[in-house]
């Protein structure tokens, strides 16, 4: 089957039940998205099917057709995707950086939705990412930093 | 997550010197006296690790004709910053400019690297003075050069900020146009080197330099271990013996073989106990995607023989700990007559504490990638130890150990887990299996939590003695937890000196009367270093418990730990029985009570400790020396009418020595509060009839950014002098925070917790 991923239409010859997680990963070498339950518990999978945040990991490939799939390699071209990396990259966010690409996919769909998000609406956005190094306050300021740039510049 | 390559021989020889006693004769006198004689002169820090430091220029520091600086760091990066941390040292003393500097990853190989053996909270603390002296001598033939292209006298150049400048003539040549003429230059000798005034300093210990791997995280193109991909690479997921020791009796593969896309199907030998960080015994199936080998091992039809361990019961080995600390242990350390000091107590105050085994849970599970090419080996992992992984997938498949190269990549966590190797020779033994094919081994959370080296288990017990006037005059702590050296010998029931001297023994307190004791624990499952180590047991019981003591004699607790640890004062950590110091030496690194009571006093001072709060909130405070460095913790929590607990904030105070990037240090003590709340709220594995019991973070929550403290608070103590030397940072943060959660919780709502996890405690 095709999928559309990153505004790209490619060929995937997994079988249908293959979460996109593992699509992604083995077959179209997008290894920017990571494993790390393979539950749904963990958001470190997270991508944007049609714009919404999603878990990859529990994404059969059959469900998707038709759909726009956007990655962390592919965020950066929205506004979004952008300032919130620049301001993850600002405010050296990471500390071992395997959650971050999901927490950045999870954070990009909040900011789509609510330019200005309170810290209730960032807990509620981000509740599913978890990050076994702790970098929970950082992520909170980077989102709140990232939403004030675009308010700038909108 | 301690000197774990060091350790392990030390304390086998001892065993072997124990055994030669029982022989007598000359034989006992010859092999005592050579073994006294080496240890009158023992090893400390870097030098006590294999293969010491390096500080070669040309190992470490590589210039293009562009004026790119790449720096290689031997050091595996899993967050604590270390690709960043060790560019920055060599830069600065380099005189370059940051932005022109990039980083590059060592393979393992600790002859040409010194020791790579990331835990311990060492990286820094051992390697700061051969990085500098490393960024000095490349400058300095810099300097060389650019003099001898001039023909000017070489103190009559400098390097500043990546060119080399000529004052009188005003002549100026970039580092990119000199470095292939500094490169044919000779090394200066170590003596020579003229190391920064750290005045000079622009980079070390300063604000402002971004991580060297931040872009690349935030764009998803950072490298770990699980991202690497070969040609014609397969991928294998193996089931492993639920219980430690247990054997395959028999499998049947044909369902799995009949899915498309199963390659093979394979058995991976076990190796009887104590099996070190050898893989389990298992059945691996590999297959052309990682989701098709996850679905073919559900077909597995495997045939367990459980073993040994078989039996192995959390709830019961408790009530065995219990029953452990309340007979008499052997006896680590004794001053005084305690016994008499209790009998004599105008209150006796005892209480037990219970920690259980919790799991690393990096977010990348382990996982590597191997390839047998021309007999040569080459395996990709996410390692904390590579040389030892090398050596180790050396001798399992039989090749020298030049034959086999171990590529670090970017660690997805580390905290311990990633020291050991099993997961590289698991992919090393699959490859084999292939013919040299490259394989992919992933282990599923589920692998990750059913077969880590787990923390330890422990049950403290403490007791003590007050006097009328509410000193305390007697002091016992008992502690029974199975010891890491469990993996390495057979019959270890004794915790190791290293985990002694984190916390149980090295106890600084001004108590005229104390025992430590330590009963037997046998060991049912691996056990590994987590971060902190036994630390986190030790400094839980001990911070709690000088709480219920604080509260006992009617004293603030802050006032009651001060006067406990007394006045300011560097105590040789051997007179407390402390052989180990976390490796370093005594001389150089003393315990110093002054520096514990300056991070308690700016911990309780920045959280304005003693301040009104409202009903259902509270303060609680915990200190800990670890890792040469010393951290105080001040927790404020709220709970709930029903028992629901928030933490509004937490001020941590630390003095490591120097900060030589107080960004990091920063960051992961915000890390170690919140991997600290998390333990202390819901980190459990527990087993039945041998197996871990916890599958997924379901089972096996972690803090999320829901529960996770509002705001954190980080109080470095400035040391400006740059002659002290450094200690750990990756570790010390995390011991005291269970500790000053616990404490909060009692200030908060009266209820002491003395089991963790907290769990539905407040409800209940």
């Amino acid at each position: 089957m095709q999928l559309d991923v990153n505004g790209k239409r490619l060929e995937v010859s997994a079988t249908d039940d293959t979460p996109l997680l593992w699509v992604l990963r083995d077959h179209l070498g997008l290894t920017g998205t990571k494993f790390g339950c393979g539950m749904a518990l963990c958001g470190a999978c997270t991508v944007h099917i049609d714009g919404e945040a999603s878990r990859a990991c529990v994404t059969p490939i059959s469900t998707l057709a038709g759909k726009k799939i956007v990655t962390i390699e592919g965020v950066s071209v929205t506004k979004q995707g952008k300032a919130l990396q620049d301001a993850w990259v600002n405010l050296d966010v990471p500390q071992c950086g395997y959650c971050q690409a999901g927490q950045i996919m999870s954070a990009a769909a909040l900011l789509d939705d609510n330019p200005k998000p309170s810290d209730a609406d960032i807990d509620g956005a981000m509740a599913g990412n978890l990050c076994r190094c702790g970098t929970y306050t950082r992520i909170r300021a980077a989102i709140k930093q990232a939403a004030g740039s675009l308010e700038k510049k909108p | 997550m301690s000197s774990l390559l060091r350790e392990v021989p030390d304390n086998l020889r001892l065993d072997r010197r124990q055994f030669l006693g029982g022989l007598g004769g000359l034989v006992l006198v010859a092999s005592v006296s050579s073994v006294v004689k080496a240890q009158d002169a023992p090893k400390y820090g870097a030098e006590g690790m294999p293969h010491g430091t390096v500080d070669d220029p040309l190992t470490f520091v590589a210039i293009g004709e562009d004026g790119i600086v790449t720096v290689i760091v031997h050091r595996s990066e899993m967050g604590q910053g270390v690709r960043s941390g060790i560019p920055l040292v060599i830069a600065d003393e380099l005189e370059a400019d940051w932005s022109r500097v990039r980083v590059s990853q060592a393979p393992g190989d600790e002859p040409k690297y010194g020791n790579q053996n990331t835990d311990g909270s060492r990286s820094l603390r051992h390697f700061f003075d051969p990085m500098r002296r490393c960024g000095a001598a490349a400058r300095s033939m810099l300097e060389a050069a650019a003099a001898a292209t001039w023909k000017v006298p070489v103190d009559s150049v400098r390097a500043v900020n990546h060119e080399v400048v000529h004052a009188a003539s005003g002549r100026k040549l970039g580092f990119g146009a000199l470095a292939k003429a500094a490169a044919k230059l000779p090394v200066p000798a170590r003596d020579t080197l003229k190391l920064k005034d750290p005045k000079q300093f622009r980079y070390i210990g300063k604000e402002g330099q971004h991580l060297l791997d931040g872009p690349d995280i935030a764009h998803g193109r950072a490298t770990y271990g699980i991202d690497v991909r070969l040609d014609g690479m397969l991928y294998a997921v193996v089931a492993r013996s639920p219980v430690l020791g247990g054997k395959v009796v028999k499998f049947d593969a044909s369902e799995a073989l009949k899915i498309p896309g199963v390659v093979k199907v394979v058995e991976i030998p076990g190796t009887p106990n104590p099996a070190g960080f050898q893989p389990l015994n298992g059945v691996a199936v590999i297959a052309r995607d990682t989701w098709t080998a996850i679905k073919a091992r559900q077909a597995l039809k495997i045939d367990w023989n459980d073993g040994e361990h078989g039996s192995y019961d959390s709830v019961a080995y408790r009530t065995e700990l219990e029953q452990a600390v309340r007979k008499p242990g052997t006896v680590l350390r004794q001053v005084g007559d305690v016994d008499a000091a209790m009998t004599k107590a105008a209150r006796k105050v005892e209480a037990e504490y219970y920690l259980p085994h919790i799991a690393h849970a990096t977010m990348e599970p382990p996982n590597a990638t191997a390839r047998i090419v021309n007999g040569l080996c080459e395996v990709w992992a996410p390692s904390q130890a590579p040389q030892g992984l090398r050596e180790d997938v050396a001798k399992r498949l039989g090749l020298p150990v030049e034959k086999v190269t171990v590529h670090v990549t970017m660690l997805g966590g580390g905290f311990g887990r990633k020291s050991k190797g099993d997961f590289g020779l698991e992919a090393a033994v699959l490859s084999q299996q292939m013919n040299g094919q490259a394989v992919k081994v992933v282990w599923t959370r589920e692998d990750d939590l059913h077969h880590d080296f787990f923390h330890t288990v422990s049950v403290e017990r403490l007791q003590a003695g007050i006097d009328a006037n509410g000193k305390t005059t007697a002091w016992i702590h008992s502690s029974a937890a199975p010891t890491i050296m469990s993996i390495f010998a057979p019959d270890q029931k004794h915790q190791a000196p290293f985990e002694q001297g984190m916390g149980l023994i090295n106890v600084p307190f001004q108590v005229p009367n104390l025992r430590m004791e330590n009963p037997e624990a046998v060991a049912h499952t691996r056990i590994g270093w987590f971060r902190s180590v036994s630390n986190v047991p030790h400094a839980f019981a001990v911070q709690c418990f000088v709480s219920e003591l604080a509260a006992a004699a009617g004293r603030d607790h802050r006032d009651f730990l001060l006067d406990l640890i007394g006045p300011a004062r560097r105590i040789d950590p051997t007179t407390l029985n402390d052989n180990w110091n976390h490796g370093e030496s005594p001389v150089r690194y003393p315990y110093d009570t002054g520096r514990l009571r300056r991070v308690i006093e700016t911990a309780t001072r920045e959280a304005s400790w003693g301040r009104k709060l409202p009903k259902g909130r509270g303060l609680g405070l915990a200190a800990q020396y670890s890792f040469v460095s010393y951290t105080a913790a001040v927790v404020e929590v709220e709970v709930g009418a029903k028992g629901e607990l928030t933490i509004p904030r937490v001020d941590i105070a630390f003095d490591c020595g120097p900060v030589v990037y107080p960004d990091r240090v920063r960051s992961q003590l915000e890390g170690a509060v919140i991997m600290g709340v998390s333990l202390a709220m819901s980190g459990e594995i527990t087993f039945e009839k041998g197996r871990a019991q916890q599958d997924n973070f379901h089972t096996y929550p972690l803090t999320r950014i829901t529960e996770a403290p509002r705001e954190i608070r980080v109080h470095l103590l400035p040391a400006t002098d740059w002659t002290m030397p450094l200690g750990g940072v990756g570790e010390p943060g995390l011991p005291v925070i269970a500790p000053a959660l616990c404490n909060a919780i009692f200030a908060a709502m009266g209820k002491r917790i003395r089991q963790l996890p907290v769990g539905n405690q407040l409800t209940a």
